[in-house]
């Protein structure tokens, strides 16, 4: 099955003229990272846009940095390439770890953070991750710039507070100047292919104060500050875990798909909360690194 | 129409698009290479994996304009100068039975021992989890990657 209907495609090499088209078609447009979600909507008719920007071709778009203390992603970064950089492994080890669990190699080779975040599904697996860090997504239109909190980017199932005329250059997050350490759990039927059912990331600090957040258990990846409250200041034990369990099911609202029931996911998020926390806390004292 | 350009297993090849067109079918139907298959056309299966620039990607979900200057390796460019080691395997494992995922399977383990050539059991299986086989159940699949890692021992 082909792409039915006619577009023009335009390949920039500098962000201006990227800008540019977005300003003077807005929505008509649509930005081209690795396609994986993108062609696949554009098959099955679902979106239909006039004009196609590949932004591959710019170069800042292909960098990772650190610097001060800041990680920035750029926005043609693949989860092969953040499976890969040393400055991820280093600093972030959840990301990869994260990676790892996103489709398979030929997926990953081409798929993109920030288009993850862009097409922001419920389960999108990077959300999680980048809430307990609160990253900021960096975003410029032709006459503004302007930084969204994660927190206030995803807007419903598939929906973000990105403009039409607007475009993500990438993403940064601060590294934690206290001593961390946290662990992504994720749900799946089986590792390859499948998205995710529910996902859970906890990043533990040594003062005892936790960000715990999730994906696939309700319209959008969320912080779980309810949970984080109780948990603040608490050493992490049997009944702590157990009462921050049942806080869960309060604030969390997944629906029954193809992929698992809402019982089920109800259920696997408590389990995926007490083994996540575990996990984060034993890596926080000198465990496995992440 | 966009006119691009590529290197297709070591040729350089010329060819009009539209930019609706699909590398997959490009290549199929306007380049005559069929090793890549179409399976389920939506990424999920892996039968269509070419190696571009060296990685594996889906070519059912590449725009062709998309790779204009840029090489793409297939199953025809891997043996073309006789089969790879890993192709060799494949055959005396009686790794497939229709054979339909082979050429996505061979490009997985092609990328895999080339940035590895000595993979463990478990980062075989990783590299070819999305590579879908409904005939096998995968194991003599499996074999047959560890088998070729281990003659490359033996050299
Ligand atoms: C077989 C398969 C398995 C998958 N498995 C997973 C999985 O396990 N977990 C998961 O989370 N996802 C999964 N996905 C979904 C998809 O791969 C990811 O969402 C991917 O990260 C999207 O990135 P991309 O670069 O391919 O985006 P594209 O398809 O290029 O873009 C996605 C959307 O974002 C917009 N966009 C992209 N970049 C920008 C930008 N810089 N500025 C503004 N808008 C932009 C595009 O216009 C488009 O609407 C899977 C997809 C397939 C086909
Ligand atoms: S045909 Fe491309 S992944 Fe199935
Ligand atoms: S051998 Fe038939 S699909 Fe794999």
């Amino acid at each position: 099955m082909s792409i039915l209907h006619d577009f023009e495609y335009y390949n920039p090499r500098n962000i201006e003229e990227v800008l540019q088209l977005r300003a003077e078609y807005r929505d008509k447009t649509r930005i081209l990272a690795g396609g994986t979600d993108l062609v696949v909507q554009m098959k099955d008719n679902i979106i239909a846009p006039d004009v196609v920007i590949d932004i591959k071709g710019i170069e800042a778009f292909h960098e990772i940095t650190f610097d001060e203390n800041i990680l920035f992603i750029g926005a043609c970064i693949t989860f092969s390439e953040l499976i890969e950089s040393e400055i991820i492994q280093r600093y972030f080890p959840l990301i990869k770890e994260m990676s790892l669990t996103v489709a398979s190699m030929g997926i990953r080779n081409r798929a993109t953070m920030i288009g993850n975040i862009c097409s922001a599904v419920p389960s999108a697996d990077s959300a999680p991750i980048l809430l307990v860090y609160d990253a900021d997504v960096i975003v410029r239109s032709a006459s503004k710039d302007r930084i969204v909190p994660i927190t206030e980017w995803f807007a419903g199932p598939k929906k973000t507070t990105l403009k039409s005329d607007e475009i993500v250059t990438g993403i940064a997050l601060h590294f934690p100047e206290r001593k961390h350490a946290g662990c992504y759990e994720r749900l799946g039927r089986y590792s390859g292919e499948d998205l995710a059912q529910a996902g859970i990331c906890i990043l533990a600090f040594d003062d005892d104060q936790y960000h715990v957040a999730c994906c696939a258990v309700g319209p959008i990846p969320k912080r779980l500050y309810h949970i984080e409250e109780f948990l603040n200041g608490k050493v992490i034990d049997q009944n702590v875990i157990q009462e921050a369990k049942q806080i869960m099911l309060n604030n969390i609202f997944p629906i029954s798909d193809v992929r698992a029931s809402k019982e089920y996911r109800e259920h696997m998020m408590g389990i995926m909360l007490e083994r996540g926390l575990m996990k984060a806390v034993s890596r926080l004292h000198g465990g496995e690194n992440a | 129409m966009h006119k691009i350009k590529i290197t297709l297993n070591n040729e350089k090849r010329l060819v009009d698009i539209e930019p609706h067109e699909i590398l997959l079918d490009v290549l199929r139907e306007k380049l005559g290479v069929k090793s890549p298959k179409c399976g389920c056309d939506r990424g999920d299966c892996g039968s269509c994996s070419v190696l571009l620039n060296g990685k594996s990607v889906r070519s059912c979900l590449i725009l062709a304009v998309e790779v204009d200057g840029q090489e793409i390796v297939t199953v025809e460019g891997i043996s073309k100068d006789g089969l790879s080691k890993v192709q060799e395997s494949m055959i005396d494992n009686n790794a497939f039975q229709c054979g339909f995922c082979a050429p996505g399977v061979i490009i997985s383990a092609t990328e895999l021992l080339n940035n590895n050539p000595h993979p463990t059991r478990e980062e075989i299986k990783e590299a070819l989890s999305g590579n879908l086989c409904r005939c096998t159940g995968y194991l003599p699949i499996l074999e047959a990657v560890e088998n070729a890692t281990k003659e490359g021992n033996n050299e």
